[in-house]
């Protein structure tokens, strides 16, 4: 009903999803569906030599085994513009359509057979004799260059002559590990050919590109593929674009004449769906006695694979969240041996905020000021690297809520002066910020005579409660309730929708749903307390649909939008264990109007979680003998887990931006994870006097 | 090298929710497979296939175990619990309830590993306080990071339940 947005409304698929009833991309069965498992290159550069599966190919129910030798050539369709969410530089991994090894783990041959247990045993089977070549697996022994793409270097007034001159400096480098997206959903794909229409149900954030991306491997039409996705398992990024496997999927399904399905093993995606890449960065910050900022050096290298160059926004932290005259960025990437990078909730942003708000710790240090007054002190009334007014900014709302909330005014200014019984007690925080984007999108809205409405988007819903929020607007508009109206996502034989990323989904597939609603009460007249049913009758019509079609305007030429938060964590420590134990976190945040309270918390909480991860656990443990990451498991790659959660808090600053959309939603799955780790990490310094440029800050650090 | 080739298909009768389930498997079946894969009940998750992160948990004979981690043979005679056999007559299960009421739930992937879990740990008396369900519940890993939301429905389960 009307004022449904901003209501807390449990999550509409909640039942689906708590009796088992909502089915993920592997769990679509088709008749006599078939399974693939997968073989993968143990070097991580060179050709394959020598190729024997006469043993795969006689084990027991297989049907085919697919390689390099008997794979058709695809005609891999070049694009006119590469879609968005592929790097622009470089050639996306061709399957199975050569001898080259690019990286270890890189898919070499697909076992076809009637179960998934055969499959995987004749992929054991299977023999390969490599011609290994000399591979670059250190990031110290990669080429570092600038990227092609351009963008390495960003200039505003003279920076390094302004850090020559500063009263108070600080320099340091900041080291950030290769992360995993880690989804508890293993990526998955099902293929079924019709002719020469092809039905993928897939694990994706973007069903319309991963349809796109399938008719241009095949070249077909764009209309012959058909994505199906209603629910994703978590993505975080790792289901932006679409991977060799998707190919190998509707490949497979092709040669043997029957549908298949390829269920990635949780080994085989450390090496299948790109990560978050190692960066390494150096910020260097000069300041006035009384704090202002007067020089801002940020420089990140990272790095990117052989084949393909993936960049993220790691530096653009350091061009707007401070005033600052003199600002410095250089950005630079090391090509390695490895699959590529890929984006990874807040990509870049978390990256760089990490090595940013860090070292605005250790400058509130020598200059011997909180670090919340520092940040006031240099608080950026516009985007100055753009010269935009801000559509909106609550964040001086955001750092007097969080540190009222938190009790930063009991922080002992000293480290190591706060005590807990055996613990050292640290305070830090950390301010958050992301862009705000929004693309176009589309939307259709149907009414029906019983007073029901079904409203559509081909948008897709991997846990922040795109299907919730979505119901809401739609019943705001049509002023129904909420239980009239069912919104469906996850279709590409829906109304288009752009990815399913970058916190847009709001602003973007809002406004359509938003427009869509609009379009079908103005079409039916529908106003004045007539009902739906009265209105339909006198059109004469049991239903009546309208579509809209809705793209941003020149708002971001007027104006600069960003989601901000401030965040507080309280660490303990054990220094003679080392242990870390993160028992509050508090983020108090603008992201604009929240739709719904209940789910953006929810999404903000799930941020803390995974940035006490960032901060105390994950990394990539690389073996650069073999290019490979050592600890490709969830016992050994550590995410958080219930017990290493204590009380997590969110606030959110009221906001209502309707500069940057009709529906005043700035978007808020990326800010969740922003600022999380620095605020950690700066406590674990307030707590031990011992600053950690590392991440991240295991047991080991904190006790050499 | 001749390796030895796997067993044959073997026929067995599982019960799973209530209902008797004669299936004809390859031996090598783990429990995950057989209820997704043979008798479709999806709603038990996999996860990772190494018992590391509970996605896969159900009930056998009243206690959690994770599906993955035993064979489908080794069942047969034993009562296996899933996530759709908890809603009795299409009412949620309360701790089902429980965990739609405080959105205990992003993406829902691990969801139902984590009510299978949750049901367990009441029968097991763990949930004395909100610590000690922190410990029992961390077997069910959480991506999208909803423990805290987790902690309080089954907090709200257990206590409607004492
Ligand atoms: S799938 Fe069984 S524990 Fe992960
Ligand atoms: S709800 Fe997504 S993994 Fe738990």
């Amino acid at each position: 009903m009307s004022g449904s947005i901003g209501r807390p409304v449990s999550r509409v698929d909640g039942p689906a999803k708590v009796t088992g009833a909502a089915r993920y991309a592997a769990e679509f069965a088709p008749v006599d569906v078939l399974h693939v498992a997968l073989v993968g290159s143990t070097v991580p550069k060179g050709r394959i030599a020598a190729l024997d599966t006469r043993a795969a190919q006689k084990a027991a129910g297989v049907r085919a085994v697919i390689t390099h030798l008997n794979a058709p050539r695809l005609p891999y369709r070049p694009f006119d513009e590469r879609p968005e969410v592929d790097p622009s530089v470089g050639e996306p991994l061709r399957v199975f359509q050569g001898p080259e090894v690019r990286f270890s783990g890189q898919p070499i041959a697909a076992v076809v057979a009637d179960t998934l247990a055969q499959a995987r045993h004749a992929a054991a089977l299977v023999g390969v004799t490599y011609a290994a070549q000399a591979a670059t697996t250190t990031f110290e022994g990669g080429r570092r260059r600038a990227p092609k793409a351009g963008g390495g270097e960003t200039r505003r007034g003279a920076a390094v002559q302004a850090l020559g001159n500063a009263a108070v400096t600080v320099d340091a480098v900041y080291v950030h590990p290769r992360e995993h997206h880690n989804a508890m959903e293993p990526h998955a794909t099902v293929a079924l050919w019709e002719g020469e229409r092809l039905t993928l149900w897939d694990k994706t954030q973007w069903v319309n590109n991963d349809a796109v991306e399938i008719a241009h491997v095949f070249g077909l039409p764009d209309d012959h593929v058909r994505v199906i996705c209603p629910y994703v398992g978590g993505a975080f990024g790792s289901g932006l674009r679409t991977w060799p496997h998707v190919t190998i999927a509707a490949l497979a399904a092709r040669l043997v004449g029957r549908p298949v399905r390829v269920e990635l093993t949780r080994r085989e995606l450390y090496t299948s769906v790109g990560f978050r890449p190692h960066t390494e960065q150096r910020v260097a910050l000069g300041a006035r006695r009384d704090g202002r900022l007067t020089a801002l050096i940020h420089e990140a290298t990272a790095q990117t694979s052989a084949y393909e160059e993936h960049t993220e926004e790691t530096l653009s932290p350091a061009r707007v969240t401070y005033a600052c005259p003199n600002v410095l960025t250089r950005y630079r990437l090391v090509e390695m041996d490895v699959n590529t990078p890929t984006h990874m909730r807040a990509p870049g942003v978390a990256t760089g905020l990490f090595a940013l708000e860090c070292a605005m710790d250790e400058l509130a240090v020598a200059l011997d000021m909180d670090p919340l007054e520092l940040r006031l002190a240099n608080y950026a009334e516009r985007n100055e690297e753009d010269d935009l007014p801000w559509s909106s900014k609550e964040l001086r709302a955001c750092y007097r809520m969080g540190a009222e909330r938190f009790g930063w005014s009991r922080r002992a200014p000293a480290p190591r002066s706060m005590r807990a019984g055996a613990w050292l007690v640290g305070y830090g925080m950390a301010t958050a910020l992301y862009p705000a984007y929004r693309s176009e999108a589309s939307a259709s809205a149907t009414v029906f005579a019983d007073g029901t409405a079904s409203v559509r988007s081909a948008a897709s819903d991997m846990g922040p409660g795109t299907y919730t929020a979505m119901t809401q607007v739609a019943a705001d508009v049509l002023e129904l309730p909420l239980d009239r109206v069912r919104f469906e996502l996850g279709d590409t034989a829906l109304p288009k929708a752009p990815v399913h990323g970058g916190s847009i989904t709001m602003a973007s597939v809002g406004t359509a749903v938003q427009a869509a609603c609009e379009a079908v009460r103005a079409k039916l007249g529908a106003a004045n307390g007539r009902s739906y049913a009265e209105a339909l009758r006198e059109h004469g019509v049991d239903r009546m649909e309208a579509t809209a079609h809705v793209e941003p305007g020149d708002e971001s030429k007027r104006f600069s939008s960003w989601a901000f938060g401030a965040l507080f964590a309280e660490v303990r420590v054990d220094v003679d264990l080392g242990i870390v134990r993160v028992p509050r976190i508090v983020g108090a945040y603008d992201v604009g109007r929240v739709v719904n309270p209940t789910t953006a918390r929810s999404q903000c909480l799930g941020g803390m979680v995974g940035g006490l991860g960032m901060a105390l656990l994950e990394q990539a443990d690389w073996d650069p003998r073999f290019g490979r990451v050592m600890n490709a498991n969830f016992a050994e790659y550590l995410v958080p887990v219930n017990a290493d959660i204590g009380e997590l808090q969110v606030l959110f600053a009221p906001g209502d931006d309707r500069r940057f959309n009709p529906l005043g939603a700035k978007g808020l799955a990326e800010i969740g994870l922003c600022g999380v780790a620095p605020a950690i990490a700066n406590a674990v310094y307030h707590a031990t006097g011992r600053r950690l440029r590392t991440l991240p800050i295991t047991l080991e650090a904190v006790l050499v | 090298m001749e390796l030895p080739r796997p067993r044959r298909d073997i026929e067995l009768t599982l019960r799973v929710n209530g209902a008797e389930r004669p299936l004809t498997l390859d031996a090598r079946t783990t429990l995950l497979d057989a209820l997704r894969d043979h008798l479709h009940l999806t709603g038990t998750k996999k996860g990772c296939e190494l018992g590391q992160c509970g996605a896969c948990t159900v009930l056998r004979d009243g206690r959690r175990i994770k599906a993955c981690l035993t064979l489908a043979a080794m069942q047969a005679g034993a009562e296996i619990v899933t996530i759709e056999g908890l809603a009795a007559d299409g009412a949620l299960h309360p701790v089902q309830a429980a965990f739609v009421e405080h959105d205990g739930l992003q993406c829902g992937y691990c969801t139902p590993g984590q009510i299978m879990s949750a049901v367990a740990l009441l029968r097991e008396g763990r949930t004395g306080s909100d610590d000690e369900i922190r410990e029992f519940m961390s077997g069910n890993l959480c991506r999208c990071g909803a423990y805290t939301n987790i902690v309080a429905a089954i907090r709200q389960a257990a206590d409607r339940a004492a």
